[in-house]
């Protein structure tokens, strides 16, 4: 395998593993807060046992994120040591905040653990906020980090070296805000479509369990909340890049030829040779207003931009599973919202519970499928405009050999987990009585 | 700011070793005493590993932002070491996760305790080659071969006999931090017993360095009579182990935590005065430096403004963890 293709696929599959846990990371924590406090003020076991389930959950998936991510800090200078050279000083700086960031979250998170029985209830609870809230610190800066790369910011690029360097600036480019906010908003959804769909199937299996009726009402409510905001910050960085990165948005929308107004193309399959989309669904003008406001204003296409594209077919499309993905939960946790308002017994009807189990993995699809369109559709430009891609790998050959090792590692830590949840579910009714507990339905 | 950001490089490394290099030295205490000790271990380390992981993650920061040659080159040079290093971290972190966390209790475990024990070792053992690697002055920066530029610099004697003091220094840590935890006074002796033999093993491999450093050409010996600093820090390090072993015997607690605390930043900062202001040396006799390969001003200011705010909040987080996990550390001689 050729070295930039192996470093490439080894930082996808790096990120890729890690953003799962790191989304469950920022979203978890509140979760177990939310049960923790209704905990408190109810004193209701079953509340006490479902945040003790979950923050078993919640330590098993941290531990496994802090040391993906340790691997990510080195993996950045393994793979892209001129990259790092280069860039380290100028976006640097939110990475010495999420340091910090994820420091008090490792501190906090080991108090919430082991803490029951030694901190005053409150103060116990407290920690488990301060992990959420340190969670989404440290997912916002490593965000602004990434936002750097699209909208480099904060130094002068002259003659091959950065001069001039203000890291504030840096750090607060143009893309941090739109970008924090979609990810931020997104953890939540992931997590949360993730969590309801794993209690919608054990309801589903043990019905009126209390348990994971309580537990399937809290995360549905948090996801479906974050899944109808989501469409809203899509949109803004919809805007966001159509002003600063017109290019990408042309290989997200397989815009081969500039258009006034602009179709929004749903589905449909790129040819890059005949450049046009085969199979696809044209809305008219929609691409034009979503883009900026105007059904009838101008968006470039790939013609504007005559050098070098990112790969049209993987970015459309990932684009497009985004969206899909996207839309379905939003549609999920309306329908939820909406019903569940008059109609209590929603979370007892099984064409309900199936839905949610199917929605499961949802929000970490359009989660993965997300980082694909920004991250490909970046391509050539590791420094958007600046550095080339293929100018920062790592000049030492054999990289496939560490993408090899990387993705073996992962792959069977994937299978693992899998199968310490499991573990973790079969005994759920041994450890907690309220998993042992019915109720028939309508006492939510 | 460049020395403030200096100083929080140090601390970090002096946490490091001192609170994440001792848990690794508790996964190498069990490769020797095994089921006996499982319990106090696993109870001694669950609640802090992964805080004192952060420091390294700190160092790692400080270092691509602050002293982004010194990253890059050492990602470039020692990029095999680094990943062995890395792969050691995640097992060791994953695998006592899952043994500690693992809700069926089964065969499964003693397949944890393998990977947990083995990560152990290989985690402290490649620390230490890559930090041989980067003082012994093998890296070629115009390298006519992938083993002259990627694997010479760190295969050799110097540096897997510095990884082999590391992985003793950090298991003669871990076990007298450890004797103020054990629940009986059989598993106290154990931890006693197992840190006179981590004492007597880190002295004779830090002897040994010295030895394979000439036989690589590093005259590791007269560099360190050359520095009144580096000797100093020996001296004193040896000095104190008297006292370390008579409050042991005294059934001591805190008293010998400081001193094989103090031990382990006299070695430290043996190795820091020895080199200075070197940080990772060429075959060619150049260096890079903290002073010579230092970010922008604009760059150290903010990330000393971070590291000091930072540690305004993380200190005393960290400070009310250790209180509330280990609190007869701060308040009381155990027996």
């Amino acid at each position: 395998m050729e070295d930039l293709l192996a470093a490439r696929l080894q930082m996808a599959v790096s990120l890729g593993f890690h953003i799962i846990f790191a989304c469950i990371g920022m979203a978890m924590p509140f979760f177990m807060a939310i049960s923790g406090y209704k905990y408190l003020k109810s004193g209701k076991e079953v509340y006490k046992d479902l945040t003790k389930a979950w923050s078993i959950g919640v330590a098993i998936f941290f531990a496994v994120g802090a040391v993906s991510g340790t691997a990510l800090s080195f993996e950045l200078g393994l793979l892209w040591p001129t990259f790092m050279e280069h860039a380290g000083p100028i976006f640097g700086m939110p990475f010495s905040w999420e340091g910090t960031a994820f420091f008090i979250e490792a501190i906090a998170l080991g108090l919430f653990l082991y803490g029951w029985d030694r901190l005053h209830p409150w103060v116990h609870w407290g920690s488990g906020v301060v992990v959420g809230i340190s969670g989404v610190a440290s997912g916002i800066f490593v965000v602004a980090a990434n936002a750097w790369m699209n909208a480099p910011a904060g130094f002068d690029w002259i003659d091959g070296q950065a001069h001039n360097v203000d890291p504030v600036a840096a750090m607060f480019n143009e893309a941090w805000f739109s970008q924090a906010l979609h990810m931020t908003i997104a953890a939540f959804v992931a997590t949360g479509f993730a969590v309801s769909g794993l209690h919608a199937l054990l309801l589903l299996k043990d019905k009126n369990n209390l348990f994971h009726r309580k537990a399937l009402r809290i995360s549905l409510t948090v996801g479906a909340i974050a899944a109808i905001l989501q469409p809203l910050s899509g949109d803004i960085s919809a805007k966001d890049v159509a002003e600063r990165q017109p290019l990408k948005l042309a290989a997200m929308e397989a815009l081969f030829e500039t258009s006034q107004p602009a179709d929004f193309i749903i589905g449909g399959i790129p040819d890059e040779e005949a450049k046009q989309v085969n199979y696809a669904i044209h809305i008219p003008k929609l691409l034009s207003f979503l883009a900026h406001g105007d059904f009838n204003a101008e968006v470039q296409g790939l013609d504007a931009f005559p050098e070098e594209h990112p790969p049209v077919l993987i970015t459309h499309i990932a684009f497009q599973i985004m969206i899909f993905c996207g839309m379905l939960m939003a549609a999920i946790g309306l329908l939820f919202l909406l019903f569940n308002w008059r109609w209590k017994h929603l979370l007892d009807r099984p064409w309900f519970l199936w839905m949610i189990t199917l929605a499961m993995p949802l929000g970490f699809i359009a989660v993965e499928a997300g980082w694909t369109v920004t991250e490909v559709g970046r391509q050539p430009w590791i420094i958007y405009g600046i550095m080339r891609t293929e100018d920062a790998v790592s000049p030492m050959p054999g990289l496939d050999v560490t993408f090899y090792i990387f993705t073996g590692l992962y792959l069977m830590l994937s299978f693992i987990l899998v199968w310490l949840m499991r573990r973790q579910i079969m005994t759920l009714s041994d450890k907690y009585s309220s998993a042992r507990i019915h109720q028939p339905r309508g006492n939510n | 700011m460049l020395y403030v950001v200096i100083v929080f490089l140090g601390l970090s490394l002096l946490a490091y070793a001192l609170l994440g290099g001792a848990d690794f030295g508790a996964g190498i205490i069990e490769i020797f005493s095994g089921k006996v000790t499982k319990k106090t271990i696993t109870h001694a380390i669950a609640p802090v590993w992964e805080a004192n992981h952060m420091w390294l993650i700190l160092m790692v920061v400080i270092l691509f932002v602050g002293f982004p040659l010194i990253y890059a080159q050492m990602s470039l040079y020692l990029h095999i070491p680094l990943l062995v290093l890395l792969v050691g971290i995640i097992l060791r972190g994953t695998a006592f996760t899952f043994r500690h966390y693992d809700a069926v209790i089964d065969k499964s475990q003693d397949h944890y305790t393998f990977i947990f024990k083995l990560s152990s070792v290989i985690a402290p053992l490649f620390l230490g080659v890559i930090t041989g690697a980067m003082i012994l002055g093998n890296i070629n920066p115009n390298p006519a071969s992938f083993y002259e530029g990627f694997i010479d610099p760190w295969l050799n004697s110097f540096c897997f006999m510095l990884g082999i003091f590391t992985c003793c220094l950090f298991a003669f840590l871990a076990a007298v931090y450890l004797i103020g935890e054990a629940e009986s006074i059989l598993i106290r002796n154990r931890f006693l017993k197992f840190a006179r033999n981590a004492n007597i093993a880190t002295v004779l491999s830090g002897g040994l360095v010295f030895v394979f450093a000439e036989a690589n050409g590093l005259s590791l010996a007269r560099m360190f009579l050359n520095s009144p600093g580096a000797l100093t820090a020996v001296i004193l390090a040896t000095l104190s182990l008297p006292i370390l072993w008579w409050s042991l015997v005294q059934g001591k607690v805190v008293l010998p935590r400081i001193l094989a605390g103090f031990q382990t930043m006299m070695v430290l900062g043996a190795w820091f005065w020895d080199q200075y202001p070197a940080v990772l040396r060429y075959s060619n006799g150049d260096y890079l430096s903290l002073f010579n390969s230092a970010a922008p001003e604009a760059t150290m200011r903010q990330l000393a403004l971070a590291l000091l705010v930072g540690s305004l909040l993380i200190l005393p987080a960290l400070f009310f963890l250790m209180r509330t996990f280990k609190g007869s550390t701060f308040t009381e001689d155990a027996e």
